[in-house]
């Protein structure tokens, strides 16, 4: 099993870092995907709050999207 | 665009050559001339609609023209839905210029990465998101400073109520948090989305471009995929460009909230 595994690593060419990004932005998906479904779902209890919820909806999703996008741009800082 | 063989975009979309003064210290690229352009453009388009409100105040002229009341809209939405909601009116207004500055300036920036024929944001290098996010950062730790002196510093590392056990652990998180990562954070967010926005945007068309013209039967009709994606893909870069405008604006005065909030 491991001699196929290891004749797949060796003719597999590319980039491991674009496999990282993929697994970086999973985690920004549930993120950002959590925060609008609870703002959805405070909106339809309270619309009356809608204005200011939306506020802090765009707060959460702008901190939580900045670790995808600082996944994005490691291997400019830290990359060969 | 050469023949044979499809080439996708790389980073070198954004160190494009030099246009001109090549080989002094101000070497300016097209990215430098964009910029120049819209800060002109800026100028001059905020300078009229402040020009406009004087006069129609001076005259008690209470029927805005339409020049007017884009301005008013504009201005009024980063003071009243930005400023007047996180600050409170009085705040508000003091740091409304730097707001007002960052949202025009972001925006502007930002729209030139869907104009064609300039097709690249003025914000999609590192250099000016850094710049504002800079001018953010002195702002909210001046804020601070104002009002509660070297106690700003005191309640933003050290909150209280927290066991002294974790007070070395708080201190660390709070001081990478604070001082490092906010401004870090400021100035990757918007220049990742404008990189990224970009980049999607050069591989859609330069894909419809290889499958149009160089692609074979079926390719062809990918072609058309391809480049309704890149339509989509415009008119969603338009909502990212509002949207990082409103969003660093947003962020630099919840920062400037907390400086200034009293500790609990």
């Amino acid at each position: 099993m491991h001699l196929v595994a290891a004749a797949a690593a060796a003719t597999t060419t590319g980039s491991l870092g674009n496999v990282g990004y993929g697994l970086a932005a999973i985690g920004a998906g549930i993120g950002i995907g959590l925060v609008v479904s609870k703002t959805i779902e405070s909106i339809a209890r309270q619309p009356e709050l809608a204005s200011r919820l939306q506020v802090t909806m765009w707060i959460g999703i702008a901190f939580t999207e900045a670790l995808a996008l600082i996944a994005l741009a490691t291997p400019f800082i830290f990359g060969a | 665009m050469p023949a044979g063989g499809f080439e996708p975009p790389s980073i070198d979309e954004f160190y494009p050559e030099a246009v001109l003064f090549a080989g002094t210290p101000f070497e300016m690229n097209r990215i430098m001339l964009i910029r120049i352009l819209v800060i002109t453009l800026l100028v001059g388009l905020l300078w009229a609609w402040s020009n406009t409100f004087a006069k129609s105040y001076k005259n008690k002229q209470y029927v805005p023209s339409r020049f007017q009341l884009m301005g008013e809209i504009s201005v009024g939405f980063v003071r009243k839905s930005i400023a007047h909601d996180q600050l409170g009116e009085k705040d508000g207004d003091r740091f409304l210029p730097l707001l007002t500055t960052i949202f025009f300036m972001v925006l502007g920036m930002n729209i030139t990465g869907i104009i064609p024929s300039l097709n690249i944001a003025g914000t999609s290098t590192i250099g000016l998101p850094l710049v504002l996010a800079l001018g953010a950062y002195v702002t909210f730790i001046y804020a601070g400073i104002k009002k509660h002196g070297v106690k700003f510093f005191k309640t933003a590392l050290l909150p209280s109520g927290v066991p002294s056990v974790f007070l070395p652990l708080v201190f660390l998180i709070e001081l990478l948090s604070t001082f490092i990562l906010r401004p870090v954070t400021l100035a990757l967010r918007l220049t990742m989305n404008m990189v990224a926005g970009h980049l999607l945007l050069v591989l859609c068309f330069s894909a419809t471009q290889f499958f149009f013209f160089e692609g074979q039967g079926f390719l062809k009709v990918m072609g058309a995929g391809t480049f309704t994606f890149g339509f989509v893909f415009t008119l969603f870069e338009i909502l990212v460009a509002f949207l990082q405008a409103y969003v660093f604006t947003l962020l630099t005065t919840v920062y400037i909230q907390l400086a200034l909030a009293d500790d609990h």
